[in-house]
Order: structure tokens, then sequence, then C-alpha cells
């Protein structure tokens, strides 16, 4: 009975940290964007500046009409949006928070984490070919494209966090971790972000949405809670991909004074500040420049990485 | 009757493919209005561009025909709705010289002043829509926040915050009102002072570079065959801008600085947009120093009830923001013009994406068309 309480307190503990995390994110961007844009953002929604707007939101996108157009393609266009998110909450259950809070720590969870990342881009390309419109193809094609650009100097990059630590296991890679890591692991922490925004399809690589070109690429067919799923899957994965950089480069609960999982969570926002900054201050690149950037400059980097990776653990053993 | 060919699997030489149609506007997020572009695309390359006009025909030309000479004003403020003032500027240019009028000097300054706020006006337009374009999100509310500082004084002088409604054939409605000299001198270094936020977010910027240098180049010659005008056709290097080659207004006393770019590319076009602002806001600065130094007197004609202009015809171009205004108004000395033919700019400077579209991605279409700053109202008039 209290393994059963206690994968059921496990599974509840996720899926309050699935919901809650991604608003407060997505909250976080509007005040902060608006900020930096000489404006003020949300304000009224629930009184204080607008703290309930993300709620609003929500009940508005779930009394919309859904609508699915003629010449979709109706089982895929339905199931799109939950291949699009469901993977984000499967990465949240081996993600560590603190020693020992975790939903379920696998001895290859890192090699599960990129595995069922890679997933949630299949709900995008989905979401593009089943619409029906040409835009969305178009917006598919691009996710697609996108997808065998940047998958590479992703797993490079983590592979070699992975050698440093000597494990694949989240928890263990946290345990192995020194604060000397920092400078060694750099250039693969950050192939692995920049590589990370592109899966996202985060600004300055949101080619497949690009609203100036493709109107919302393969979303622009969908409304009401189809497109809030889409919406919530953007900031989970600002979530996930946070906390991933933080357990793999950044040292996870590491740090002084305040308790571990508090750590955890700072660092996690202030990626995810970073996230919403690049989205502030840059325009989108084109596809064929985002290939042009994964294979000249991330993938030799992720590579530079790795040797040096290896080199030092030969010579420090 | 398609020829198709068929595939064989994957390892097949000639694998089935067709050309996309793709049908850009008339209701798209970066064709400002009701623009169309039929595009046949390869993959996302372009292959042939073809502008569909028209959408927004409100047969302004054939309106003319029918109103008197202060009611023209109203629509002719209208078909660019970035530039009012500048088009009502030609209308009365043509009416006057046909008339033989002699407009006050200080209206002559005054003119010239809100002539180019209404340029600094439209071309934050663009330095704001072009990034948002590109994807860049932030600088448009920096564009506007410049926009509203100066649209406070033209709305306090007018009224009106994009029609303004404040040319007369003679002069302007009104006078200046008290101590707006001042209030227009302290907008104008506000937003001389916050410019470079909008500069400083994008020229530096790598993906920015990207994204416009060697895109979209327009050579001279096809610019000269096309009639391409104003800034666009000043970023590949033609040095030709009416303020300075044939003044009009109080521009013949006012060192008109043009600026040229020889690139032709959509990063030039930027350019000369952006350093256009801070020249124009120069030149208003001078029009308010000078303002300051005329004496007292009137700043509008008095006009007889019924304005009729002489029999004859005439041709008169002003420097729009967005290129070469041409109103060429012939009367039979009614109180109506016979015909008044308006050349805008826009639809000159739009022909010329057939020739430029072809071979670029489709994600450059987007940079290309803004960068080519058109007003869909001022194309299809």
């Amino acid at each position: 009975m209290p393994e059963v309480l206690d994968v059921l307190i496990r599974i509840v503990a996720i899926v309050a940290v699935f919901l809650v995390l991604p608003l407060i994110v997505g909250q976080t961007e509007h005040k902060v964007m608006a900020h930096m844009q000489a404006r003020l953002g949300p304000m009224y929604a629930g009184g204080f500046h607008g703290w309930a707007q993300l709620i609003a939101d929500g009940v508005k996108f779930m009394q919309k009409e859904d609508v699915i157009p003629t010449a979709a393609d109706r089982r895929v266009f339905a199931l799109a949006p939950g291949v699009a998110l469901v993977p984000y909450l499967l990465v949240l259950v081996v993600i560590p928070i603190g020693p020992g809070l975790i939903g379920a720590d696998l001895d290859a969870g890192l090699f599960y984490v990129l595995a069922v990342m890679g997933i949630g881009v299949l709900g995008s390309i989905m979401a593009g070919w089943s619409s029906g419109n040409k835009y969305s193809v178009l917006g598919g094609m691009r996710s697609a494209a996108q997808l065998m650009s940047y998958e590479l100097p992703l797993v490079l990059a983590a592979s070699s966090v992975a050698m440093a630590a000597g494990t694949l296991s989240l928890p263990g890679i946290v345990e192995a971790w020194q604060w000397w890591w920092l400078p060694w692991q750099a250039i693969g922490g950050v192939v692995f972000f920049v590589a990370g925004l592109a899966e996202l399809r985060r600004p300055p690589f949101d080619m497949p949405i690009a609203e100036s070109e493709l109107i919302m690429g393969p979303m622009t067919e969908y409304t009401g809670m189809r497109f809030a799923l889409f919406m919530l899957a953007e900031y989970v994965g600002i979530v996930v991909l946070s906390a991933l950089t933080a357990v793999l480069f950044l040292g996870g609960w590491h740090g002084p004074l305040l308790p571990g999982p508090v750590w955890m969570l700072i660092k996690v926002f202030a990626l995810a500040f970073v996230v919403i900054w690049l989205r502030v201050s840059y325009p989108r690149l084109r596809e064929d420049q985002l290939q042009k950037l994964a294979w000249m400059g991330l993938v030799p980097l992720a590579l530079a990485q790795l040797a040096l990776t290896g080199v030092v653990r030969v010579l420090l053993p | 009757m398609t020829e198709r060919m068929v595939g064989i699997g994957a390892g097949a030489k000639e694998l089935a493919t067709e050309d996309m149609i793709l049908n850009i506007g008339p209701q798209h997020p970066s064709t400002h209005g009701v623009l169309r572009l039929r595009l046949t695309l390869d993959g996302e390359r372009i292959s042939a561009a073809e502008p569909v006009i028209g959408y927004m025909h409100r047969g302004a030309e054939k309106l003319f025909e029918v109103r008197d000479y202060r009611q023209i004003l109203v629509l002719a403020n209208r078909h660019d709705w970035l530039s009012a003032f500048a088009n009502e500027l030609g209308v009365v240019l043509a009416v006057e010289r046909m008339l033989g009028m002699e407009v006050p000097v200080r209206a002559v300054w005054a003119r010239t002043l809100l002539a180019e706020l209404n340029r600094v006006l439209n071309h934050l337009m663009f330095l704001g829509s072009y990034p948002l374009e590109l994807g860049a999100i932030t600088p448009v509310f920096y564009a506007f926040r410049e926009r509203e500082t100066i649209q406070a004084v033209m709305e306090e002088i007018s009224g009106g915050r994009m029609h303004y409604m404040f040319n007369r054939v003679g002069g302007l409605k009104d006078d200046l009102p008290e101590g707006w000299l001042d209030r227009t001198s302290r907008a104008v270094a506000d937003v001389r002072r916050r410019l470079p936020d909008i500069e400083n977010l994008l020229l530096g910027n790598d993906i920015f570079r990207a994204r416009t240098v060697g895109v979209g180049v327009l050579d001279r010659d096809t610019i000269m065959q096309y009639g391409v005008s104003g800034p666009i056709a000043r970023a590949s290097g033609v040095d030709f801008d009416l303020r300075r080659d044939e003044p009009y207004l109080a521009y013949g006393e006012l060192p008109v600085k043009v600026i040229t770019q020889s690139a032709g590319d959509c990063h030039a076009r930027f350019l000369v947009l952006l350093e256009q602002v801070k020249v124009s806001l120069d030149l208003a600065d001078a029009c308010l120093d000078r303002l300051r130094e005329l004496p007292p007197g009137p700043i509008n004609q008095r006009l007889p009830k019924v304005l009729k202009v002489p029999e004859g015809h005439t041709y008169a171009w002003t420097e729009s923001p967005l290129g070469i205004n041409g109103y060429y108004l012939v009367s039979r000395g009614e109180k109506t013009p016979w015909r008044l033919k308006l050349r805008s700019a826009s639809f000159n400077n739009i022909q010329v994406l057939r020739e430029m579209l072809p071979g670029h991605l489709v994600a450059d279409m987007v940079a290309i068309l803004g960068s080519m700053f058109f007003v869909v109202g001022d194309i299809d008039k």
C-alpha cells in the first residue's frame, strides 16, 4: 500500500508541476516582454497586475468552437496536439528537482529524455500535414527540416556531460557535478541550449510558425482547446529545456545557503527568462540559415566539447 | 493538361514533384492590407510571382471629377494613409499654380514643417513594421512610442491623427496655436534622442544582417524601367529627390541632404529610411527656427465662395514619403476638375516585385515585400 501511495503522490506532484510552471513562465513572458517593450502587459484579469490573464485565456479557449477543416485528415489532425504535448510530460517524470525528489530514477535517464523529446516535434509535423492548408504544409516541412539539423548537436552536447559524469542517470550526473564543470562544459551548455531553442521553435528559430510568412505554420487551422494544447506544449517545452540545461550543465540543485529544490527553481526560471529575452531582442533566422548554423557552428562546437571532455577525463581520472 | 512524372520508390531518380501555387493575400499578415501575390513555389523557392492589385480600388480619380476643390482634399489625403499631409500638398500645389495664387510665407514654412513631420511619422511606421516582418517584435513598440510623440503635436494643430485635412487652397486651415512651436521642438528632440533605441536593436544584429544583406537586390536599370522612386530608388544609388532637384514649398532655402546607398538590397533600403528620419528631424528643426523668426501675418488666403480654376492643365509632383507623387490637373474652368490624374508612388514601386521575387525563398519574400515599403491604398487608389 505505501508503494502505491508513493507513486500516487509523485504523479500528482508531476502533474501539478506540469500545469503550474508553464503558466508561471507564460505570465512571466507577458510581463517581461511588456516591460522590455515600453508597455505594461496584462493589468486587469484577477486584479493584481493581471495575474489571472492566462487562466482567463484558458477559459476563453475552452469556450471556443472546435473547428476541423473539411480538407483535414481528421484523425491525425485531432491527435497532433496530444503528440506535441505528452512527450514533455513524460520528460518531466525523470527530471530531478532535489536529492531524491524525482518522479522515477531511470538508469538511462538522459537517453530516455533525448529520445522522448524528439517525439514532440512529430506533433507539429503531423499538424502541418493533416491540416489541408498550404501554409501548414510549409510550416510542417520547416519543422521537419529543423528537426534534422538540431537533434545532432543536442545529443552530442548532452553526451559530453554523460561522459564527464560517467553515467546516463540524471540524478547521477547532478551528484557528480563539481563547480569547475561550469567553465569545462560551457561550450556544450551553450550548444545544448541553442539547439533546444530550435527544438522548441522559439524565436529566433520560430520559422515553422513565422506569423509574418506562414500565418501560424502548422497551427494555422487550430482553434479552441487544441490550439491551447499547442501553446501549453510550447511553455512546458521551455520549462523542460530550462530544467534539463540546469540539470546537465548548471549543477541542478547544487548551490550555497538555500535548499536544493529552491536552487533548481531559480536556475530554471533564470534560463526561462533568457528564453523570453531572446524572443524580445532577435529577429527570426531563415530556415537555411539555421541549417548552416547547426552544421557549421553547433556540430563542430559540440564535437570540440566532446574532445575537450575526453582529454580532461583522461588527464584527471 | 499537366504532365506528371511518376516516381518509383525512394531510390528513383525522378520523384514526382509539382509546383505549388501559393496565394499570399489578399488576407495575409505581411501584405499590410489587401495586396495579393500569386506565387509559384518549387519547395520554398519562388519560381514566379505575380502581384494582383485592385482589391482596394476606391475610384479616387473618378470621384475627384465630381467634387469641388475643397472636397478633393479629403479624398486625396486618403489613398496613402501614412502620408496624409503630403498627399493634400500635391493637390493644393497644383490648384494654387493654376490659380496663380501666392501663398503667405508663414503658410509655406508651416507646410514644409508639417510635411517633414509627416515624413518622420511615415518612416517610423516602416522602422517598426519591417523588423516585425523579420520576426523582431520589439522595435514596433519603440516606433509607435515615437509616432505617438509626434502625433500629439499633429493632433493638437489639426485635430486629426492620420488624416489631418489641414491644407487649404491658399494656405493652412488655422494659424499655429500659442506655444505649439516649442512643444514641437521638444517632440522632435525627444524622437531624435530615442531613435537609437530602434537603431541599436537592429543594425548590429547578425540575424538582421543575415536576413537583409544581399537579399532582394534591385539594380538601377530596373528602377529606371519601372519608374521606381523615393527611398527605394535612392537605396540603389539613384540620386534623385524632388526636394533638392526641383524644390517646392520652402525646400529651396533648406539644406536638403539626400541619402543614398549603393547596394540596393533590403538592408540598404532600411538604412535609407532610417537616415531619412534623421534628415527630416533636422529639416523640421530648421523650419521651426525659421517660423519663430517670421513676423506675424496671415496663414491662408481668402477664397471666393465658389472656387473655379481657370481653363488649362498643370502637372505638380512632390517627394512624398513613399516616393514621387504626381498630380496632373486638367480644368475646363469649372468648379470641379475635368480630370485629376494621380501618379502614386507605391503603384510603380510594387510592379517591380515581379522581377525581384523569383529565385528567392518564401522567407525572403516577406523581407523584400516589407522593404519595398508600400501602402495598399496608394497602389489601388
